[in-house]
């Protein structure tokens, strides 16, 4: 697919998040502990968004709430918990229980939904690791194959790749001209936003040049992205690095938020729900 | 069980560390006897040298300390794949006699009884590592005949099952425990006990594992923690505490 050298325009949260998340759409939202999306995901519940399928590595407390709030219909991930502390109370509740809908599991390790963001960017229809031999995992998921090497005849598997409809970023800056800068712990964002249709970060500021940048900053050009939107904040409780530090604190709190189905709806009427933004 | 942990690892070692206690034992032996091991967390950091012990898997102090960072593609394809790691230091919701480890489901995949978080990076480090330590508490409901779910595969059905799976990696040779040591048996690949904790008994430990349990013809007892080791995991959990605190 050409993709069109247009400039990504700078758009309201509210608006770029409208103009590419569709009930229905496979979306990832990327951020490996690091620049997690959270406000993105939040616009998502405000506009009460359906039947996703949600796609991310460490679906993390951002997906708890999504699921929570019955966007989901679908997870895709690797490793779901809330990390050093414990369970995803709301995905389990959601998995295990129905509630508030029913959610389908579809489970990897990191490597090889790594390997699947990677062969997704790279516009393959599978990418190859040597994994997955001897461990259940295959047994409950249609997207991991083993095939021999056509040179050594090594057994290898192959994983099917990931091409979600939207990718989603958090991401530190960008410039006038939408090119985006990711730098500290940089996860798959790279990834994540070339092997979507459409892709869309949120940064903590604009700025007339990305400069200076650690050396292993990731730039994005700003026509491998379809909206940029400009969040002061928005990947806390997670960090930006350069910006802001994580909130463990509220990591730790979570578990208690989240625990009750009540306490939790509570939480996101008055954290999510009624943000500056919100449709009243 | 983490002053044990810790001292399996040497400055030679570029070590793979999973969260928890893991990352505990890996960062203990930093402190004491092994300062220049190298330590990798799978969020992307290299040669990690955290003051406090990171509550998750990418907290900023890894990154910051680290001699540098790559993305999650590169570290799982590149250095785990690779082939350039020597010990990956995993924990485990359930252990089995011939070292295959649960972290996915207690119970029936679909109707779990307890949902765990998955295999994030563990089925490839067991796969890839040159060798890889178990850390975990001892008791039944974590020493089991056969696991509910291989999320990492181990020795499988023990003997050469790895090399019939065409693995070419050692797999678990070291299981430490709040009782004990474990390692395989050289040919039947399963897990005995070749050192007892100081105090703790043979039938302890049969009582603690379920499976009918092996020891070693040669079974040593656990050198008790030193003054200097006890010292040293007190002010890593002490900082950790306050920095966690303070958010």
């Amino acid at each position: 697919m050409l993709r069109s050298r247009a400039v990504a325009p700078i758009l309201s949260l509210q608006d770029a998040i409208a103009e590419n998340v569709r009930d229905g759409d496979a979306v990832a939202l990327e951020g490996f502990t690091h620049l997690i999306p959270f406000a993105a995901g939040h616009e998502i519940v405000r506009q009460g968004r359906r039947d996703l399928t949600l796609i991310r590595m460490t679906p993390d407390l951002l997906y708890d709430q999504l699921i929570g709030m019955g966007c989901a219909s679908r997870l895709v991930f690797s490793w779901a918990g809330n990390p050093g502390v414990g369970s995803l109370h709301r995905v389990r509740d959601a998995f295990e229980n129905g509630w508030p809908r029913p959610l389908e599991l579809e489970e990897h390790s990191h490597a090889g939904l790594a390997t699947a963001y990677a062969a997704g960017a790279a516009g393959l229809p599978f990418g190859v690791l040597r994994g997955y031999a001897g461990t259940d995992l295959v047994r409950y998921t249609d997207s991991v194959r083993f095939l021999a090497c056509p040179f050594t005849g090594e057994e290898l598997a192959a994983v099917r790749s990931v091409r979600p409809d939207v990718g989603i970023i958090h991401a530190q800056r960008a410039d006038r001209a939408g090119n985006v800068l990711v730098e500290g712990i940089v996860g798959c964002q790279k990834e994540v936003v070339l092997a979507a249709t459409r892709a869309v970060a949120t940064v903590e500021e604009v700025v007339d040049d990305l400069r200076p940048a650690s050396p292993n900053s990731v730039v994005l050009p700003g026509w491998t992205l379809k909206a940029v939107a400009v969040v002061a904040g928005g990947a806390r409780p997670s960090y930006a690095h350069g910006y802001y530090g994580r909130d463990n604190g509220f990591y730790l709190a979570w578990d208690a938020i989240s625990r009750d189905r009540d306490r939790f709806l509570g939480w996101i009427r008055a954290n999510v729900l009624q943000e500056a933004g919100a449709p009243t | 069980m983490t002053v044990a942990a810790a001292r399996a690892l040497r400055s030679s070692d570029v070590c793979f560390v999973g969260i928890g206690a893991p990352s505990a034992a890996s960062n203990l032996a930093r402190a004491l006897h092994a300062p220049d091991v190298t330590l990798i967390y799978e969020s992307g950091p290299i040669g990690c040298r955290p003051t406090v012990l990171p509550l998750s898997i990418g907290d900023p102090e890894l990154s910051e300390t680290a001699l540098t960072t790559v993305s999650v593609p590169e570290m799982f394809a590149y250095w785990l794949q690779g082939g350039r790691i020597s010990i990956g230091f995993l924990g485990a919701a359930q252990i089995d006699r011939f070292a295959n480890i649960n972290t996915t489901v207690i119970g029936d995949y679909r109707r779990p009884q307890v949902r765990l978080p998955g295999s994030g990076g563990a089925a490839e480090i067991a796969r890839s590592c040159g060798q890889i330590y178990v850390i975990v508490a001892h008791s039944r409901r974590a020493f089991v005949e056969r696991v509910d779910f291989v999320t990492s595969f181990g020795h499988g059905e023990g003997g050469d099952h790895r090399r019939r799976l065409g693995v070419r990696t050692a797999g678990p040779t070291l299981v430490i425990t709040d009782l004990c040591l474990l390692r395989p048996d050289p040919d039947s690949k399963e897990l005995t006990v070749f050192s007892l904790h100081p105090g703790v008994t043979r039938e302890q430990v049969r009582e603690a594992t379920g499976w009918p349990l092996g020891f070693a013809p040669e079974v040593a007892i656990t050198p008790p923690p030193t003054p200097v080791e006890l010292a040293a995991l007190r002010d890593l959990n002490a900082r950790t505490e306050r920095s966690h605190a303070a958010g």
